[in-house]
């Protein structure tokens, strides 16, 4: 689960992480009042989405009056801001964050990760801050530390310093780092996240510590652990398909193809999506039914896939164990006889009473409804009446 | 032969007299598994199932000396259950439940490392040596006795694998689901090790997914370590980066974890890598006969 910037702050002050001063507003009012509580220079202007790379794109302005605070905060309000890390659509910009500008010395990169192959967790720390990390690695990983937390020790005061000297930190300095790693360690811990990012902390002139950038990820499978975190929640900032999955207990991503892809198990569904790919379509959606192929469950997920505009023709591919072919194919049946869909829907059935399933398929008189032969014959006619169509 | 589970591995149940213990349990007892007891804490002394229920791990093991424990209790409890077994002395832990917090992973797998135990899973399928004993919620029915040993992160592409290679006439060594979270149990290379060291293993089909490196580490493992046959299939191809494609561990992050680097290292260590899910068998076959 992801939560906004100004969210992450909030979260740093509670565990003795520095950040700048700062109010988050929804109108242009409370900007002006927003800006006379923050005595300052100029004032960062931040949108308020659930994605980075927001700066090369207008989403951060640096405003050096309350009127050019208020204009920036109007010109962003209800705009959807597209950055690199959104879809084409982007995301809508319905809060804004004002902060306090600092002068700055020099900035920073840490970050507090899970490592799977050390089975760990990780601080990452470099002197290449404000910049992609990632692009870092990839250019100068000298520039990159990573320092393993062991799970029993903790993290010690020798990390914090190798940091820090890494850093060229002096004096007090130390302690503060010290201080905002633990501050990092305790909340990754306390509300399970799965990523906490300060990109850039920086050093200001006058020598002290500041999260300029927040980003906090938590893990979805222990959301319902932290009630607190959970209201964090912003639907508005997610997909609204893929959240009407969830309540169906439906996984669903949304692509940008034209052909629906119904199936059940991750894996398979994943390859499935690559088999529409090799035979020259583009799938239209990830979807996994999961095990417990309900006829309520399998009619959620007709209306999903046919609730999007681009699909042309959908390719259902069940492999039935321990629930049977034909009591899937009656679920199909079902489900479509609710949906009354035109689209060409291709199904095939592998596994347990796989011919029984299919038989079921061939009687049924409904002309768009067509059984496949097996998983590579599928795909092909999907692509091919998805083109026809299209 | 077969790899860590046969006729006489004597198991028992966590999470025995709920509703998944229960519907995997009967399906087990039916497939001739040699379930033995069960654990559902509070209701120790009775019987269920025509089988006896213990309330801890413990006492389940002192009465029974059981081999292996297949743990079906929900995401939040989850941990526990592993650590309980770990403790009782249990070898070989099945653990089946998906939704564990990675976080609470992490503490397992550190209190696991000096106990010799072995953990597969967990959000995985489990284990079945095929006409000998299934720990897990696989469907009995599909497999076949033979020669082919399987290991795959996915449920439903390890049911593809099995099927092709009992249409093929193959049949099956022993099958493993090691699981689509990012942190859990045996790995690709402690699985594909016991196939080469199993006799009755001719070939080995792996089934990967986007995420995380052990699809690499094992391409070298194998270039070093196997003769038998390796045929693999890699799915993520599509799979946009950033996204979590159902399992929690299928993830492509920072340009790590793709698709075509573990299918480029795979072929270059001389596995065969198949780019449909329904060529696993055929090339299994092709290999074996050249």
């Amino acid at each position: 689960m992801n939560i906004h910037e100004f969210q992450a702050k909030q979260l740093f002050r509670d565990y003795k992480i520095p950040v700048p001063e700062s109010s988050v507003v929804t109108s242009a009012e409370q900007a002006f009042t927003a800006v006379h509580a923050l005595p300052s220079d100029s004032w960062a202007v931040k949108a308020q989405v659930h994605a980075g790379a927001r700066g090369k794109v207008g989403g951060v302005k640096i405003a050096n009056t309350t009127a050019a605070v208020v204009d920036s905060v109007n010109q962003m309000l209800g705009q959807q801001l597209i950055t690199q890390q959104t879809t084409a659509a982007g995301l809508p910009i319905n809060s804004i964050l004002i902060e306090q500008t600092t002068a700055i010395k020099r900035e920073f990169y840490l970050s507090l990760i899970i490592d799977r192959h050390a089975e760990k967790l990780c601080f990452i720390a470099s002197i290449a801050g404000g910049m992609d990390i990632e692009a870092v690695a990839a250019a100068t990983p000298e520039k990159i530390i990573s320092l393993f937390i062991h799970p029993a020790a903790g993290l010690q005061a020798y990390q914090c310093r190798q940091i820090a000297f890494a850093f060229d930190l002096q004096g007090e300095q130390l302690k503060a780092l010290h201080q905002l790693m633990a501050g990092m360690m305790q909340l990754f811990l306390d509300k399970d996240a799965s990523q906490i990012e300060i990109n850039p902390l920086v050093e200001t002139e006058t020598g002290e510590l500041l999260a300029l950038d927040a980003k906090i990820n938590f893990d979805d499978n222990a959301c319902a652990l932290h009630k607190d975190i959970l209201a964090l929640r912003d639907t508005r900032q997610e997909d609204e398909k893929e959240n009407t999955a969830k309540q169906f207990d439906l996984n669903y991503i949304t692509l940008e193809g034209n052909i629906g892809c119904m199936v059940n198990g991750a894996g398979l569904a994943m390859a499935t999506m690559d088999l529409v790919k090799l035979k020259g379509g583009t799938p239209a959606n990830f979807l996994d039914v999961g095990g417990g192929t309900t006829i309520e469950k399998v009619t959620e997920a007709f209306k999903l896939i046919v609730s999007d505009k681009n699909v042309k023709a959908v390719l259902v591919n069940i492999f039935g164990g321990i629930v049977r072919c034909d009591v899937i194919a009656q679920g199909i049946l079902g489900a479509l006889a609710q949906i009354k869909t035109d689209l060409p829907v291709i199904v095939r059935l592998e596994g347990t009473h796989a011919e029984e399933g299919r038989a079921l398929l061939h009687n049924n008189v409904a002309p768009n409804i067509i059984p496949a032969e097996d998983l590579d014959h599928a795909a092909e006619q999907a692509v091919a009446l998805a083109r026809g169509a299209a | 032969m077969s790899i860590l589970i046969d006729k006489n591995t004597k198991v028992i149940c966590q999470g025995f007299t709920g509703k998944q213990g229960t519907f995997h349990a009967r399906h087990a007892l039916d497939y001739g598994t040699k379930l033995i007891a069960g654990v559902t804490p509070g209701r120790g002394g009775t019987e269920y199932l025509g089988l006896p229920v213990f309330n801890t791990v413990q006492d389940a093991y002192d009465a029974t000396q059981a081999d292996a424990s297949v743990i079906y209790v929900p995401p939040f409890f989850a941990a526990d259950a592993i650590l309980e077994a770990v403790d009782a002395g249990i070898k070989l832990i099945v653990c089946i439940t998906e939704g564990i917090p990675v976080l609470h992973m992490l503490r397992v797998k550190a209190a696991m490392q000096e106990s010799g135990a072995l953990l597969i899973g967990p959000n995985c399928p489990g284990i079945i040596t095929p006409e000998q004993c299934k720990i897990g919620i696989m469907p009995g029915n599909i497999h076949q006795a033979g020669s082919i040993g399987i290991v795959s992160r996915s449920g439903t592409l390890t049911y593809e694998a099995v099927h092709q290679t009992t249409q093929q006439g193959l049949g099956q060594s022993t099958c493993i689901g090691i699981g689509g979270d990012p942190i859990h149990g045996m790995n690709f290379i402690d699985v594909i090790s016991r196939f080469q060291a199993d006799e009755n293993t001719q070939g080995i089909i792996m089934v990967g997914e986007i995420g995380g490196s052990e699809e690499e580490e094992a391409a070298e493992y194998i270039q070093n370590h196997v003769t038998k046959p390796v045929v693999s299939y890699i799915t993520g191809l599509t799979a946009p980066a950033g996204k979590r494609m159902g399992h929690a561990g299928a993830i492509v992050t920072g340009g790590k974890g793709t698709a075509e680097g573990k299918v480029s290292a795979l072929k270059s260590a001389g596995v065969e890598v198949v780019n449909s899910p329904s060529a696993m068998g055929i090339a299994m076959k092709e290999r074996l006969l050249t």
